[in-house]
């Protein structure tokens, strides 16, 4: 089963994780413990996100990172039976592993299926970074539309990044093999058939039913946490595409609004050039508008996409746990009661006691991990949207006011002082 | 708010002159030593029912008009300053219906039909965008409502012409019995008949070109701004729902902020300021709807500024027909009086058929001719002045009015981006609170 991949210093691994490394991130660029009052500012935020994907990967090294991937070029693939998208993964790496310091292949988005889906089969108590989904169901997105293609090539790159900082998964032969062969086909004819993968996710499900005897405190409590977490991230993802709607929408009105100014001007004399100014100024507004709209689609909606994504990742991972366990305490009750081949039904129930905890040292050290992960993702992206917000009324006062002096710095000549007004 | 009084034609500058020529002229002018000046406002506006016409119970609004007069006397030293004493007594007030006030309007309308008569703040609330109530009895309507009708006493006590009327300077003192003098003053039989307008419209061979030109502008001012108010108010509505779908946010920072250690500070003051965010919209659209008033009031002043077009047409119209008449008759005289045919008539026809009538007949009909002449010639003479009296009135008043048109709009969309300004400055202070999301 498991095991192949995993260090042999495992442990040192787990203990080696600290967790401020990640939290570094962030006091790189505040001014600290002399009180200032912005220790955060939202413009540092944004400039991390916003740059282009290789510094940000820059920035979040922290501790020498020594493999960069990236993720891009999509090309459409044709074959006799199919036709479909093939990415170019970039590897620049020093470590010893590799036979090279680059590498360049191509891949389509089923390798990655495999990728993950092999990483999570040999580490199954880790946290391993949801792809973006085969195909999107609402908004019937073909799927050779650029833009979906775009979305997904930025969730691959994400997704090959956050496994090449990950601690252990970095190291999975399997990621290794998905990075540098020419070909991957080869490769993933390899491993476990899909029998003996169906006969596992029986035992599984079989060990599910029985139910656990009990399930440590701390993963229970995790357990509500991912339940909790899971539906407030699917809530803030919903509002955010309602917020979407409700200003394509409001957009589309203030398309109409502004011409009903300039058409007005047509039959007016004096009063043309005002109002001339004012449909000028709420078109702008409208401009700004699409692009606060365009900002909130491509920076926070993935974001939240991908915790979404995450959240059932984590029930994944929870139930998988458990059936580790459930399996353990199976053979644990055969052993008490059966009096036959104790010595070999022994060795077994021992080692599945280990697979235990290992899984359960597995889970414990990456789950501060990813939560540490998920705050900086997150609050990276609220930051970003707040900041865009901000700009996006300070764009419309600017429009505002130059009307306004425009308009101020006409003569006068209504101001004669009679009695009206 | 503006607060113009009634002012006639009293200018300060007067005030300050030392010319007993001037001040002569002036005062002969008035035909007073005493100009009243009048403070008005429509103070507030109360719930009342009472039994209607057909005796059913109703539920309707009363505005309290509020009045207060200064007393100024020019003395006879010109030199001296102008003294003003306000009067002792505290302002007069009465309560009044909006069906008073459209009576007050109709009879404006109809004596002074050469006057752009300033309109009634809207009967029932139109351009509405969703959350704002359609309903006559809604407060926020109410309060506009009141404001609308302030504005109209205002601007009619300050026109030059319409402030001197003395059923306007009634309604705004005598509660009771006004409606009776105003009926008194048989207004409603003056009243044009629609029939006769809209034939006038389509029969009229030479209107001014100006006024034709004018009613033009007038159709075009109200479809743009209609046009306009639509837009606006869709907008609105649609810009009410991103601020309240906001408020979803609010709620679910603050729950997922229990589930969080680190994070909780910060999502928890996020939620807030969503909170907060949400709530804005309500001041910030209700504002708004003063600025969809002031447009508002052009709007249905479009349509008394065709009104003035249209008596026009009618009363030129009338001046054709009458010197049509005329020059009919004057022909028929004619033929009779020498016999010569000189159009087409049936009678004449006839005539040549069966015979010509007996001389003394013929004599009455010449007779009869002649008085329907002289008739005929005062008509035309009366429907020529009618027609240019109303001519050079009306034109300059609609001058009058394009200036106060131009003058007000500019300022209202002068306000109109005040008030974004306002609404940016004030929202981006709400969300740019450094706290947001945690240090």
């Amino acid at each position: 089963m498991s095991g192949q991949t995993v260090p042999a210093d495992f442990s040192g691994h787990m203990l080696d994780l600290d967790e401020d490394e990640d939290l570094e991130v962030f006091s790189k660029n505040t001014s600290l413990a002399d009180g200032s009052p912005m220790p955060n500012s939202p413009s540092s935020m944004v400039n991390q996100y916003r740059l282009e994907e290789e510094e940000e990967e820059q920035q979040q090294d922290a501790n020498a990172r020594d493999i960069f991937v990236s993720v891009d070029n999509p090309e459409s693939h044709v074959t006799a039976i199919e036709t479909f998208i093939m990415y170019r993964v970039v590897t620049k790496t020093t470590r010893s592993e590799f036979d090279s310091s680059e590498f360049e292949v191509r891949r389509r988005y089923q390798d990655f299926l495999w990728l993950r889906s092999r990483l999570e089969e040999n580490h199954p108590t880790l946290i391993v970074h949801p792809l973006p989904e085969k195909f999107v169901m609402k908004g019937m997105v073909e799927r050779f539309n650029d833009d979906f293609i775009e979305t997904r090539r930025k969730a691959l790159h994400r997704f090959l990044n956050k496994i090449s900082v990950h601690p252990i998964l970095s190291y999975s032969q399997h990621f290794k093999v998905f990075l540098t062969a020419e070909e991957l086909m080869s490769h993933r004819k390899q491993g476990p058939g899909f029998l003996s993968r169906m006969g596992e996710t029986v035992r599984a499900v079989a060990n599910s039913v029985r139910g656990l005897r009990s399930r440590p405190e701390e993963f229970t409590l995790m357990q509500e946490y991912v339940d909790d977490f899971s539906n407030k991230i699917c809530s803030v993802d919903k509002v955010t595409q309602r917020i979407i709607k409700e200003q394509r929408e409001y957009l589309d009105e203030l398309k109409q609004y502004s011409p009903t100014y300039s058409q007005w001007a047509g039959s007016e004399e004096e009063l043309a050039e005002p109002l001339r100014g004012v449909a000028s100024c709420v078109e702008r507004c409208g401009l700004e508008t699409e692009e606060q709209i365009q900002h909130l689609s491509q920076v926070l909606v993935p974001a939240l996409h991908e915790y979404v994504l995450c959240a059932e990742t984590l029930k994944a991972v929870m139930r998988r746990r458990d059936n580790i366990q459930a399996e353990f305490e199976a053979k644990n009750e055969a052993l008490a009661s059966r009096r036959v081949d104790q010595e070999a039904l022994q060795e077994e129930v021992d080692g599945l006691a280990d697979r235990v905890e290992l899984a359960n040292n597995a889970l414990r050290g990456d789950w501060s991990r990813w939560q540490n992960s998920m705050r900086t993702d997150l609050k990276t992206a609220f930051l970003s949207t707040a900041e865009k917000n901000v700009e996006y009324y300070e764009q419309c006062l600017a429009v505002w006011e130059s009307f306004l002096l425009s308009q101020r710095a006409e003569p006068s000549e209504q101001n004669d002082g009679e009695d009206a007004s | 708010s503006i607060h113009p009084s009634i002012y006639p034609s009293i200018h300060l500058s007067i005030y300050l002159s030392n010319d007993p020529n001037v001040l002569q002229r002036s005062m002969v002018e008035e035909g007073s030593t005493l100009v009243r000046r009048m403070e008005i406002c429509v103070a507030e506006a109360e719930k009342r029912s009472g039994k209607n016409a057909v005796n059913m119970q109703e539920t309707f609004t009363v505005y309290l008009i509020e009045t207060r007069c200064f007393a100024i006397c020019i003395s006879s030293c010109l030199t001296s300053a102008v003294h003003e004493f306000t009067s002792a007594f505290s302002p007069d007030s009465l309560w009044r219906r909006y069906s008073e006030f459209e009576l007050l309007r109709n009879y404006l309308l109809v004596t002074y039909p050469y006057i752009v008569v300033p309109p009634l703040p809207e009967k029932r609330a139109e351009f509405v965008w969703h959350k704002l109530s359609a309903d006559n009895m809604d407060p926020d309507f109410v309060e506009r409502r009141r404001i609308g009708l302030e504005n109209f006493l205002l601007r009619v006590a300050s026109h030059p012409v319409l402030s001197n009327d003395k059923i306007l300077h009634h309604f705004l003192t005598e509660e009771h019995g006004w409606k009776e003098v105003v009926y008194e003053t048989g207004f409603q039989a003056k009243a044009d008949s629609r029939i006769r307008a809209l034939s006038a419209t389509f029969r009229v061979r030479n209107p001014d070109k100006r006024f034709m030109e004018m009613k033009h502008y007038s159709d075009q001012l109200q479809s743009h701004t209609s046009q306009l108010l639509r837009a606006r108010a869709r907008v609105a509505d649609r810009l009410y729902g991103v601020y309240k779908v906001h408020g979803n946010y609010g709620r679910v920072f603050s729950e997922w902020s229990a589930i969080e250690k680190e994070m909780g500070d910060g999502l928890q003051s996020a939620g807030h300021h969503m909170d907060a965010y949400a709530a804005s919209i309500d001041d910030i659209l209700e504002e708004e709807e003063h600025y969809a008033d002031q447009l508002k009031e052009y709007l249905f002043y479009a349509e008394a500024l065709r009104a003035v077009c249209r008596k026009h047409e009618l009363t030129q119209f009338e001046l054709e027909m009458a010197s049509q008449d005329l020059i009919s008759k004057k022909q028929q005289h004619e033929e009779l009086a020498t016999g010569i045919v000189r159009t087409f008539s049936f009678k004449g026809m006839t005539n040549k058929l069966f015979g010509q009538e007996a001389p003394e007949q013929r004599e009455a009909r010449i007779k009869l001719l002649e008085e329907l002449i002289a008739e005929g010639e005062d008509t035309v003479k009366e429907k020529t002045v009618e027609c240019e009296e109303h001519v050079e009135r009306a034109w300059v008043d609609m001058q009058r009015f394009k200036e106060q048109k131009d003058k007000d709009l500019r300022e209202a969309l002068i306000n109109y981006a005040v008030m974004q300004i306002s609404m940016c400055k004030k929202v981006e202070k709400s969300i740019s609170a450094p706290e947001l999301f945690g240090a």
